[in-house]
């Protein structure tokens, strides 16, 4: 299951990265002669109501969604993850101001907060990653506090701690290391489901905005024109579907590797 | 059960606090000044605009003087008026709010009374391929994006059966039947991934509670599988259910918004949208302090109910 889901997100991510040289055509060429056709020689999956190749935008529309996806989950990690740590770490006031400020942001709907960001910031495709990015930081911090806890009370940390190390070098060297899996496990299932609501924000219209290539926005477009050519919606929305399943079977498959504790009983 | 209720109640106070904050600082955390903004939407700003709205919105006033305002104000069910209709602003959200709400617990309704027998099947057949596969269908179930889903089943519906009326929406008192005929397919298509996550839960939840002593102990004594399995493990094994519950609404309220967009149901995703294009902040804060209020309750009930029907946690 893991190689198969490495696999996978391997050839997305490696098609995404090289979207400018595999691409067959401009995504943002129109040609209006040919627009809305179905799949064909010319254009594998079809053009849209603009004569646009819709390959060549969900190529570059997936490089857009895994950059703000991958952009947000790691500024999610970095922000939630140090705190719920250090939290950890310190425990007393530092960690009960911390956590109730994470229990506040964990108390908003994902959706309803990450369209307030975007409301507030403007709609923007950077705007819609720091969304993400603020919706997602409670999740890590809450997640990575208690093994922390955990690996904190450990007796190497009370050693370290005894022969003289820095906070700093015993956080990075020893507490760090023995909460990489539960991070990595995480940080694949978030970053599918960044995909998602990183799609919905476009679909609304408040990502990625026109004329660039974006996965919701396809989807937004080709509703449009569904009736007469269904082709452009059909394909982002599996190409979403697509991203997210490889990015979930991942983290899904990681967590059985990497912690035989959280395995389901077989 | 006081001292069980009494620091859920402070945590509860502690988060509602802090969503109103957090709420009421939206309009003040928007580049630029938020109130030309707002102006620039739908007339032209000057000075004297400016003053005006500023004044309205109390936006004059020390910033504490400005929340406790707001706050007192909110707490006795006044959100204030809508910036250009003049409108309470908590009507115009008790009107969007239907539809949500009723797409929202339809939805609730069939994934999670889907998943539970769903999840028993699925720990029956566990073991080899099966099992493999139907990690497969559930990831693909929970990663599939609920508002293509909806535009594959609007366009399957217009092929298969152009006659039948898909979008929109009808009032429930006005015509029942119209009214769950249309909200049969959007319920259906942010149902799926709760279904989905859900049944996983009670598969790998329903093995658990079968790896348990009191089920060796229950089949000892003679009892008919079918009470092992459902009256003992089903029974432990609805405990995670309960809990996850709350969350998925949380999950379902924003897929809503989305889905609602898809086939032209009048909820909370048009309000908010509006306000968002229009700029009307006051409506758009009202929206979102009211929906998270209501979000909060439902996992603060939801929480009690763990309380009740797990002795175990109770301290």
């Amino acid at each position: 299951m893991l190689g198969f889901a490495v696999a996978l997100v391997a050839v997305q991510a490696g098609l995404a990265v090289a979207a400018p040289l595999v691409a067959p055509y401009d995504p943002l060429a129109q040609d209006i002669l040919a627009r809305l056709q179905g799949p064909g020689a010319a254009h594998w999956l079809g053009t849209d109501q603009f004569g646009r190749d819709v390959l060549s935008r969900i190529l570059f529309g997936c490089r857009a969604s895994l950059a703000i996806a991958a952009a947000s989950v790691g500024a999610a990690l970095a922000v939630g993850g140090s705190l719920g740590v250090l939290a950890a770490f310190y425990r007393g006031w530092a960690d009960r101001v911390v956590m109730r400020a994470m229990d506040v942001l964990f108390a908003f709907p994902v959706m309803l907060l990450a369209i307030g960001v975007v409301a507030v910031l403007g709609p923007r495709p950077g705007t819609a990653a720091v969304a993400i990015a603020v919706v997602y930081t409670p999740i890590f911090a809450r997640l990575l506090r208690a093994p922390a806890l955990a690996v904190c009370a450990g007796e190497y940390v009370e050693a370290a701690r005894a022969v003289g190390a820095r906070d700093m070098r015993i956080l990075l060297r020893h507490v760090a290391p023995n909460l990489a899996s539960v991070a990595l496990v995480q940080t694949a299932l978030l970053l599918s489901s960044a995909i998602l609501v990183e799609a919905s924000l476009s679909f609304l219209g408040l990502g990625t905005q026109p004329p660039s290539p974006s996965l919701g926005l396809m989807l937004a477009e080709g509703r449009n024109v569904l009736m007469l050519s269904p082709w452009s919606a059909l394909f982002a929305g599996a190409a979403i579907l697509l991203l997210a399943f490889g990015l979930n079977l991942l983290g899904d498959a990681l967590r059985d590797t990497l912690d035989p504790r959280l395995r389901g009983p077989q | 059960m006081r001292r069980v209720l009494v620091p859920r109640l402070a945590e509860l106070a502690v988060v509602l606090f802090g969503v109103s904050v957090i709420v009421f600082l939206m309009i003040r955390l928007i580049p630029g000044d938020a109130v030309a903004i707002m102006l620039g939407a739908n007339t032209e700003v000057t000075p004297d605009r400016i003053a005006a709205l500023r004044g309205r919105l109390g936006l004059d006033q020390p910033i504490v003087v400005q929340y406790a305002h707001w706050a007192w104000a909110a707490l006795r069910g006044d959100f204030g008026t809508s910036l250009w209709t003049g409108r309470p602003v908590l009507q115009e959200i008790l009107e969007h709010l239907g539809p949500t709400l009723e797409l929202t617990l339809l939805a609730l309704g069939l994934g999670a009374g889907l998943a539970v027998p769903a999840g028993c099947v699925m720990a029956r057949l566990r073991g080899g391929w099966v099992d493999g596969a139907m990690r497969v269908v559930t990831v693909a179930g929970l990663t599939v994006p609920s508002f293509w889903l909806g535009i594959v089943m609007i366009l399957a519906l217009a092929t298969l059966a152009p006659a039948l009326q898909a979008l929109g929406y009808v009032p429930f008192s006005a015509d029942p039947l119209g009214n769950l005929g249309r909200m049969v397919l959007p319920a259906a298509a942010l149902a799926l991934p709760i279904l989905a996550s859900l049944s996983r839960l009670v598969r790998s939840a329903m093995l658990d509670a079968l790896g348990q002593d009191y089920i060796r102990t229950a089949r000892a004594k003679g009892l008919a599988e079918r009470v092992v399995v459902y009256r003992h493990a089903l029974a432990n094994a609805l405990i995670p259910f309960v809990t996850s519950v709350g969350i998925t609404t949380g999950y379902l309220l924003g897929g809503a918004i989305v889905v609602e967009q898809v086939f032209a149901i009048p909820g909370l995703g048009q309000l908010i949208l509006g306000a968002i294009a229009e700029r009307n902040y006051p409506l758009l804060q009202a929206t979102i302090l009211v929906v998270t209020a209501g979000f909060v309750a439902v996992n603060f009930v939801v929480d009690l109910l763990y309380l009740a029907l797990d002795p175990r946690v109770r301290p």
